[in-house]
């Protein structure tokens, strides 16, 4: 399978199974409709009669190179990874986002998490729970050496001195069991002083601060408690922290609504308040939601994703060039085929635990009864639903099968799906469109800058 | 080639051959938490 594509003066071929990328000339470009898994070495007459405008010797010479592409494994490469679906299958738990904090001191106006308590009451862990869900993890990780522990929320740092109790305890327990904890944390970065940037930045292996681009945006979607505006504050304390910020990765991340679909003046304010690494999202709600994205958006969404891509081309080679995290892609030395295959992991190596000590297949799951899936403070792991989570993968996700991307978004968020479709195996339409129109964009900005660099 | 560049090295067939060490990170554990683009972690294995 290949996908060709053109997009800002370039003609791309992705070859699905390699992932294999190539920038074509007009005239390679052009013989590709003639190309299949069968793919011969000689010129084939109906090419050489529809292309008439090109010389036999051009397309002959054209077509050798084609060929060899194919020879190589880059282009109608097979599909050889049927074999390796069910390696998933049993996995060690291996991840954890642990909700530390059900509350939250912003008032956001599309919260996944119902502002907070993901429809509960609002409740901080306690050290206790927040313990035993280290044991847990280590006590399931099997021979995983590589931990991972997202200190997530609500607003974590609302119960910080949990946070800075559990990291010092997942220290000495990650020594004890040969392991290597990365501590990570997602915050609204309201409540963030010295000794909390101090902290995030000594112990964090990634930080993800959230600020949803300009003040006027930022205030009307994430407005405190008593309904005023934090920007000035958060943004300060995210300058604070990031302009501190040693070692490891930190991400400002922004959400964009209906409300603004210009989203890519979002990205550009934070890019030009100097901040390098940057992810805005798409909001995820339900259909009915006026906040919510809407297939008659997606071309104006397009444009927008056109417009960032050549502003960051620009800045690049501007030497002001800043990373927009879903346009990143590591084409040479990226996950391999068979994380491809099952994606995110959730409910199977990934879990999210709330301050009960409940388990749910990830963070998006949480309050949904239906998904609990045991409990750390009994160690109970509901085997059955860990081993359908296990099978969501490219294969089992029949939209996926004659997908190009597949192997870039690896099915998409299965809490997604389920949210929007009722299913955890139904890739929801909106969401793979925009991760295609992303792709595309992400492809041709590695075309450019390696072209004509 | 002439009339073709080949953007990246890696062929993902490749990666099977000791693929499958499960030490990523979870992709959801990175700046997104909403969405997956797997295809931006990186391979600890390499």
């Amino acid at each position: 399978m290949i996908h060709r594509f053109e997009s800002n003066g370039h003609r791309l071929m992705l070859d699905v199974n390699s992932s294999s990328v190539c920038d074509l000339d007009e005239i390679s470009y052009k013989l590709l409709p003639f190309i299949g898994k069968n793919m011969q070495r000689s010129l084939p007459v109906e090419a050489s009669k529809s292309l008439s405008r090109y010389t036999h010797d051009e397309l002959s010479e054209t077509w050798n190179e084609l060929f060899e592409l194919k020879q190589n494994g880059r282009l109608f490469s097979p599909d050889i990874y049927g074999k390796y679906k069910n390696v998933g299958d049993k996995a060690p738990i291996k991840s954890m986002c642990l909700n530390v904090a059900h509350d939250c001191n912003l008032r956001c106006s599309y919260c996944f998490a119902s502002t907070g308590n993901f429809g509960g009451e609002r409740k901080l862990m306690s050290f206790s729970v927040g313990k035993k869900a280290i044991d847990f993890l280590i006590a399931h990780a099997g021979n995983r050496r590589q931990l991972e522990i997202d200190l997530f929320g609500g607003e974590p740092m609302m119960n910080f001195d949990v946070v800075k109790k559990l990291v010092a305890y997942g220290r000495e327990a990650e020594k004890k069991a040969g392991k290597v904890i990365r501590f990570t944390t997602t915050t609204n970065a309201l409540l963030l002083d010295d000794e909390r940037i101090d902290f995030i930045n000594r112990e964090m292996y990634n930080v993800v601060l959230s600020i949803d681009g300009r003040q006027a945006i930022h205030d009307k979607m994430r407005p405190r408690a008593d309904g005023t505006g934090s920007y000035e504050t958060i943004l300060a304390n995210i300058k604070r922290l990031v302009n501190n910020r040693k070692s490891g990765t930190c991400y400002v991340r922004g959400t964009f609504t209906r409300e603004n679909l210009d989203f890519s003046k979002d990205v550009l304010s934070l890019a030009d308040e100097g901040f390098q690494d940057i992810s805005i999202e798409p909001v995820i709600l339900p259909k009915d939601h006026p906040l919510a994205l809407r297939e008659e958006d997606l071309p104006r969404i397009f444009e927008e994703y056109d417009t960032l891509a050549n502003e960051i081309i620009h800045r690049q080679r501007e030497g002001r060039g800043f990373n927009f995290f879903h346009f990143m892609i590591d084409m040479e030395h990226g996950p391999c085929a068979i994380k491809l295959l099952r994606g995110c992991g959730c409910g199977n190596e990934y879990i999210a635990v709330t301050p009960e000590g409940d388990i749910y297949p990830c963070h998006q799951f949480v309050g949904n009864e239906d998904f609990k899936m045991g409990s750390v403070l009994d160690q109970s792991v509901d085997q059955s639903m860990k081993d359908t989570f296990s099978k969501a993968n490219i294969f089992t996700k029949d939209k996926c099968n004659d997908c190009w991307a597949k192997f870039f978004c690896s099915g998409g968020c299965n809490a997604n799906n389920h949210a929007m479709q009722g299913n955890i195996l139904a890739p929801f339409d909106i969401s793979c469109a925009l991760e295609r129109k992303r792709l595309e964009c992400a492809l041709m900005i590695q075309s450019e800058l390696q072209t004509n660099a | 080639m002439k009339h073709i560049k080949v953007l990246n090295e890696r062929k993902l067939q490749e990666t099977v051959k000791k693929g499958g060490c499960g030490e990523c990170q979870a992709s959801c554990q990175s700046a997104c938490k909403t969405s997956c683009t797997v295809a931006n972690q990186t391979c600890e294995n390499r």
